[in-house]
């Protein structure tokens, strides 16, 4: 349950197959290249750190430079160092547009209509978000009906109400619709060109660019697969292996539970009783022994995790099933000697097998989610053992 | 009585010949809910195991002289999925439930526009599915949890309707009909056409709304609360007040994008539009019994 933001790049790579114009520029992995990958583009330079984050000019990760002596200096300083917690790999390396406008082009879900929405403003350079709340009616809003898709008469609105005219209009409006083919064609939930620079040519160009690829769809993309695994700690690889949605969060108490809304519902009555979980992790439907003990392995290796909550309530999931994973990650976390107090909640299909199982094991169980919970936090802040 | 599916309704199922199809259906049969006929491309003419009796049909176009659906539940792999709802709004099955986890967004995008068009309901995806106690169950809920009463719900989630439902009991409360819409940023039927279908159902005389972080469907629902003065009353629970923002929890429409999609949010349009919101899951049985006292 990652979310798969591309880097810029590979986003811009995307919108020059589709014919989106893209500043000139080159890719450096190494400071030492520089000299020789920069032989080619006109200083100044815009030097960019390659992570898929927003904010990245305010977090110092974008550093212009004069000369090529300088672009080196900034690719020096960036490759290696961490933007917002991300690892810089590489640095992309960019003629300076001489920018007269900056616009902003995005599309995305509309989840309530049930469809995609283009999003288009005169004002780009700024989050969009940030639009949205200072100046709402500034934000041109297009519904897209999924059978049409964005035709050429969409797109010259949108131009339109940018404020554009003539051949200018019709750049624009072309963009607008090779944006969205990209969109499409790569199964994004998002993309956005902020900003989209009018140059003081009077041309168009993507000067940043973000996507956002729907991981539901990644069997239809390979080439992005193995993205998703580069991002992943070694938690979230063990919780992706046995189909399990993991986060880890701030607080102490480990949490496993069977479903995204039971999971979250624990969370917030920890939080009620004064607690604070250290992680959510969801088993999903119709776990398997493996499954179970696996997440039960994720939260009892976090050095964070004082206690550990579960909460179960079988439909699919069968609780014979996760009493016996449960049995079997505790027996192993007591042979290497991890003391954490185990918290159960265990009710639903199955449940007086998995109640035995448990009791066998000498594992109590609760009845009730708010009772556990509550337990768990004393448990937590050492009040009880 | 109840919403959309009771002991009239002929239900397919698609997927019949996968592990979970042929589980599910057995489970559903028990419960009395009157599946017609299975289909499973390349699988027709056979049987599944233990169903001897249950036609299996390559395509629903074959099952629908006969047999007569007007319903279908779906457990094709996502990557299938899009094709097996559009061929059910093809054959203008009325109510369609999408079991199927993990479906792209663009292809539930297409099938909901087909089904807007074609004017026919869409459950799901990712949706544990839907139930009207002692009459009908398209679904994968535990059976037992769900008594008939006069409770409408409606979630966004599936163990922790489960939670609520095992609560309503305990109460002496059951329901006219509980529908899961999936727990996907791109769903069916949504809140308010529930709301909608629960205001004229007879047996239904207060809803629970199961909400969680994401999206605007819960603020969208406030509105609409505000706007109609909606006749019976109505307790709401969100999930996902701890989260973080940024981070799919669990379901994919789980997220809260910058300062959108918030518990707060939804918890305070909610409650500005007169609507209950329990603090705990346990809270929505006890605020119901003092709703459904008060109207009396």
């Amino acid at each position: 349950m990652i979310i798969l933001n591309l880097i810029e790049n590979e986003v811009k790579q995307e919108f020059f197959k589709h014919g989106i114009p893209i500043p000139k520029g080159t890719i450096v992995t190494d400071s030492k290249q520089t000299v020789h990958a920069v032989s080619n583009l006109k200083p100044p330079y815009m030097v960019k750190a390659q992570v898929p984050v927003g904010g990245r000019g305010k977090a110092g990760g974008i550093i212009p430079a004069m000369s090529v002596h300088e672009a080196e200096e900034a690719a020096t300083k960036l490759i290696g160092a961490q933007i917002k917690n991300l690892p810089v790999k590489q640095v992309l390396i960019e003629e300076k547009l001489s920018i007269k406008k900056e616009l902003y082009l995005g599309i995305t879900v509309d989840r309530f209509n049930r469809c995609y929405v283009a999003l288009a403003s005169a004002m780009g350079g700024v989050e969009i978000e940030e639009v949205a709340e200072k100046t709402p009616k500034t934000i041109i809003r297009t519904i897209v009906d999924s059978q049409l898709g964005i035709r050429s008469f969409h797109a010259l609105s949108i131009a339109k109400q940018l404020g554009y005219s003539g051949s200018q209009l019709v750049e624009l409006s072309t963009i607008i619709q090779k944006l969205y083919q990209a969109f499409v064609e790569n199964d994004a939930e998002m993309v956005e060109i902020n900003p989209l620079a009018e140059t003081k040519t009077g041309s168009f160009v993507a000067a940043d660019a973000r996507m956002v690829i729907d991981d539901n769809a990644l069997f239809r993309h390979p080439e992005y697969e193995a993205e998703e695994a580069q991002t992943l700690s070694s938690e979230e690889t063990l919780a992706l292996k046995n189909n399990l949605a993991y986060v880890k969060l701030e607080g102490d108490i480990g949490v496993v539970g069977n479903g995204a809304g039971l999971v979250m519902a624990t969370l917030d009555l920890l939080n009620f009783f004064g607690g604070k979980p250290a992680d959510f992790l969801d088993l999903g439907g119709g776990a398997t022994i493996e499954a179970v003990k696996a997440a039960l392995e994720i939260v009892l290796a976090d050095s964070s995790t004082k206690a550990i909550l579960v909460n179960v309530l079988g439909g699919i999931t069968h609780c014979d099933e996760v009493a016996r994973g449960i049995v079997e990650a505790a027996k192993e976390a007591k042979d290497a000697k991890v003391k954490k107090p185990l918290v159960v909640r265990l009710a639903g299909t199955n449940q007086e097998q998995g109640q035995r199982i448990l009791a066998d094991a000498g594992i109590r169980v609760l009845g009730s989610m708010e009772a556990a919970a509550k337990q768990a936090v004393e448990f937590a802040a050492g009040e009880k053992q | 009585m109840g919403i959309l599916i009771d002991a009239g309704t002929r239900a397919i199922v698609q997927g019949i010949t996968g592990k979970q199809g042929s589980y599910h259906t057995k489970l559903m049969l028990d419960y009395g809910t009157k599946i017609v006929a299975g289909v499973g491309p390349g699988k027709g003419g056979t049987t599944v195991n233990g169903l001897s009796e249950l036609p299996v049909f390559d395509t629903i176009r074959e099952s629908a002289g006969a047999y007569s659906p007007d319903a279908s539940i779906i457990f094709v792999p996502a990557a299938f999925a899009q094709d097996a709802v559009l061929e059910a709004i093809a054959n203008k099955i009325k109510t369609i439930v999408v079991i199927t986890e993990h479906l792209p967004i663009k292809d539930a995008i297409n099938v909901m526009a087909y089904a807007a068009q074609s004017q026919v309901v869409v459950i799901g995806p990712n949706t544990p599915g839907i139930i009207t106690p002692g009459e009908c169950k398209l679904g994968i809920m535990p059976a037992n949890i769900f008594t008939p009463g006069n409770v409408g719900l409606v979630s966004r989630s599936g163990t922790l309707t489960y939670e609520i439902a095992a609560g309503l009991r305990t109460h002496g409360l059951g329901e006219s009909t509980c529908i899961g819409i999936g727990g996907d940023p791109v769903v069916g039927l949504n809140f308010i056409e529930a709301l909608e279908l629960f205001k004229n159902d007879a047996k239904t005389k207060a809803v629970v709304l199961i909400g969680e972080i994401g999206g605007d469907m819960e603020e969208l629902t406030a509105q609409y609360f505000a706007k109609e003065r909606y006749p019976k009353p109505v307790v709401a629970y969100v999930a996902g007040r701890f989260a973080p923002s940024g981070k799919r929890m669990g379901h994919a429409g789980a997220i809260i994008t910058g300062k959108q999609g918030t518990a707060q949010s939804k918890i305070e349009a909610f409650l500005s539009a007169g609507v209950k919101v329990a603090e705990k899951p346990s809270d929505v049985a006890t605020l119901l019994v003092k709703e459904l006292l008060s109207q009396t």
